[in-house]
């Protein structure tokens, strides 16, 4: 790739998805670049989460028509685990447990699954307490198991530690920023910046306030499972401001 | 390696085999004449051909047990099984006179190499006798008694007489006396006054021959405030016929003693292993029972401790694996027969690839011991529509000044769960072998650590390629 081209990392063609039989997106289109936040806002039940989802693979998802391209390949052939290892991350809503599983085994395994050269033992510690550190993570999480009750903001933070530590090319944000106050919104709102720099990044969120504190090149507004507006940052604004009916009208 | 023997062997690693090279192997089949000879070719006190015999009798007339996987049990062709059987001539106390194909044997086992870091003794036991036998110095000179058990009833024969079958005397079951009267091999263990044993002891079982029967039998008898930690492997070569595994593990803890006693079977896939282990804790004793049964065909097993006095403790932490073709039924049995005494027994099992799993549990508190307490905690996890778990807990509580608390859980593993996993970049088998190795977490934390990663790993071997 030259100096100054686009490097695509997400398109996403006239994409139906449905579960157990009901449709859920009717046709959406997404382009991401290497470089670029975009932030997809809606209404509950919209279809947000289910883009995220579907992207990365989530076998309760059936696309019945359209297509997805991870930088410049399909990706329907592509297991779970295989997107991953190319590069894609999902940072989850609810992001499940694993009982009996320490939060450090399983980062270094993660990393070592995802990584073309995962850091050696001195220099992954290394690593994973820079990035805790960042975080204002306690040693004290490794120890523990994974996600096995741990509250909604700690849940958030492990998410976005493992975000940073995988290093993807696409990172999906499924409303990332709820159940978490202000301090916290704020360290991991620099987390995502920092990674959003060199990769794709898909925003999704029900508010405003992730959105000071990382800026959206686009924002998207989706209504029953269509992308209806696309816009600039001022967009969430209006928004927040004045919330969906405005657009159902025009849809 | 034909692919026939590939195909039976599988996953399971342990599967080779070694030529059967015997010094003395008795004909297939049981009678009272063999049992005699068992006994006239160890050179036995009278006293012991007695009680041999006076078993054998017993398990002659006993019918099988009704309960349990009859189907299976009534399958075992006691005539088609070979009793004893001397592969070498002597028990070794260097492993460089052990014969080079049995050494071998247990160098891919691993048994040298553990012992020199961090046993403080160990029995090597191929077929019917031990091969290898050691005991540190510093142990030996605090008094600490570990020999296989053919040895301990030759040098101490009276501590033998004063114990043997007191826990679990012949008439017990079936199996129990059939133990009795074929018993060879084992480990005799006895802890001195105040003795604190740092390292563990460790017993290897190896069968190698077809159509085998194991009959080890073990007495653990720790004196008064003496701490030991005993820890068992086997394994066995996968064959198309049966084996027998059917052993005997008699545990005494004196006045404030501690016993830890930690086994992981894995046999191959075609042993019967059928047998009883029981303990009894006198005052303020602590008896606890880790128990990993991974391997075998069909396990029949419910380690007990018979808490005797007061303030005595036992602890019994279970965990069983049943892929295909396996049936685990395994347990916990606690008797409190006292007052103040406490128990704690945690059960996990997971069934897999039509696999079985069974929890058997008797929690006994008589009329007279007031103020017990007790915690039973049984968890299974299920992997696939084919598989199968059952819980069959009895409890018998004679008095209301005693606690006791029960819970059981059967759950399946989440589609959410391996999704998350394999968003991380996990393959679906790697998702499933992490997370039955945290539902086992429990088990192997409590494990040397030498085994809980051994343990760690057969667990990962077994989630391999298991998934379509």
């Amino acid at each position: 790739m030259g100096e100054g081209m686009v490097d695509e990392i997400l398109r996403v063609e006239n994409l139906h998805v449905q579960v157990e039989g009901t449709p859920i997106l009717k046709g959406v289109n997404l382009t991401i670049n290497r470089g670029e936040i975009h932030a997809v806002m809606g209404r509950n039940g919209a279809g947000k989460s289910t883009l995220a989802n579907v992207v990365m693979g989530h076998p309760a998802y059936e696309i019945t028509e359209g297509r997805i391209f991870y930088q410049g390949q399909p990706l329907e052939e592509l297991e779970v685990f295989e997107r991953a290892r190319a590069g894609m991350f999902l940072s989850f809503q609810y992001p499940a447990s694993i009982p009996g599983v320490q939060v450090g085994t399983f980062l270094k395994k993660s990393v070592a699954s995802v990584r073309e050269e995962p850091p050696k033992g001195r220099a992954f510690r290394k690593e994973l307490t820079a990035a805790m550190e960042q975080l204002s993570m306690d040693k004290s999480f490794l120890s523990r198991y994974v996600n096995d009750g741990f509250s909604g903001g700690e849940k958030k933070r492990l998410e976005i530690l493992q975000m940073l530590l995988l290093q993807p090319h696409l990172a999906l944000l499924d409303e990332t920023d709820s159940g978490l106050d202000i301090d916290a919104l704020r360290i991991v709102a620099q987390g995502i910046n920092e990674v959003a720099v060199n990769s794709g990044c898909l925003i999704i969120t029900h508010y405003q306030r992730l959105l000071d504190l990382v800026k959206p090149d686009f924002v998207h507004a989706m209504i029953d499972g269509v992308i209806v507006k696309t816009g600039g940052p001022e967009l969430a604004l209006r928004l927040e401001d004045k919330g969906y009916e405005w657009l159902d009208v025009a849809a | 390696m034909s692919d026939e023997t590939q195909e039976l062997i599988g996953d399971y690693r342990y599967g080779f085999h070694d030529p059967e090279n015997s010094t003395i192997r008795f004909d297939k089949g049981l009678s009272e004449q063999v049992v005699r000879d068992i006994s006239e070719l160890k050179d036995e006190p009278e006293w012991m051909t007695e009680i041999r015999v006076k078993a054998f009798r017993h398990f002659a007339d006993r019918v099988m047990p009704e309960w349990g996987n009859c189907d299976l049990l009534n399958m075992i062709d006691f005539e088609n099984i070979t009793y004893f059987l001397r592969s070498s001539d002597k028990t070794e106390k260097s492993w460089d006179e052990v014969p080079d194909d049995i050494k071998n044997t247990f160098d891919r086992l691993g048994i040298p190499e553990a012992e020199q870091k961090w046993l403080g003794g160990v029995t090597a036991q191929y077929e019917s006798e031990a091969v290898y036998h050691s005991i540190r110095e510093d142990l030996e000179e605090q008094g600490v008694i570990f020999l296989d058990m053919d040895s301990g009833l030759k040098q101490y024969p009276e501590l033998v007489k004063k114990y043997f079958g007191t826990v679990i005397p012949h008439s017990d079951n079936k199996f129990s006396a059939l133990n009795t009267a074929v018993w060879s091999g084992g480990s005799f263990l006895y802890i001195p006054k105040g003795v604190s044993v740092e390292m563990p002891v460790q017993a290897y079982f190896r069968i190698n021959a077809k159509n085998m029967g194991q009959f080890e039998r073990t007495l653990i008898i720790a004196d008064e405030g003496s701490t030991v930690h005993y820890v068992e492997g086997c394994t066995a070569p996968s064959y198309s016929t049966d084996s027998l595994h059917s052993a005997v593990v008699e545990l005494i803890a004196m006045e404030g003693a501690k016993i830890r006693y930690s086994t992981v079977q894995n046999w191959s896939s075609n042993v019967y292993n059928l047998v009883t282990k029981r303990a009894v804790a006198h005052k303020n004793a602590t008896v606890e029972w880790v128990d990993g049964n991974i391997g075998s065909k069909l396990t029949m097993k419910y380690p007990s401790v018979l808490l005797k006095g007061e303030g005595a403790h036992a602890e019994v932490i279970s965990v069983a694996y049943a892929g295909k073709g396996q049936h685990q039924d395994t347990g916990a049995k606690v008797h409190h027969l006292a007052s103040n005494t406490t128990s704690n027994i945690l059960s996990k099992s997971i069934s897999k690839d039509g696999g079985r799993s069974s929890y058997r549990g008797l929690l006994q508190v008589t009329p007279k011991s007031t103020g017990c307490r007790s915690k039973v905690v049984c968890d299974a996890l299920i992997l696939d529509e084919d598989s199968r778990s059952d819980t069959y807990p009895t409890m018998e509580i004679g008095n209301s000044t005693s606690d006791l608390e029960h819970e059981a859980s059967v759950s399946k593993v989440s589609s959410g769960q391996l999704f998350y996993l394999m968003s991380r970049g996990f393959t679906e088998d790697e998702a499933m072998g992490l997370i039955v190795n945290g539902f086992f977490e429990p088990f192997t934390r409590e494990l040397p650590m030498e085994y809980a990663v051994e343990l760690n790993k057969l667990l990962e071997l077994e989630m391999e390629g298991s998934i379509g």
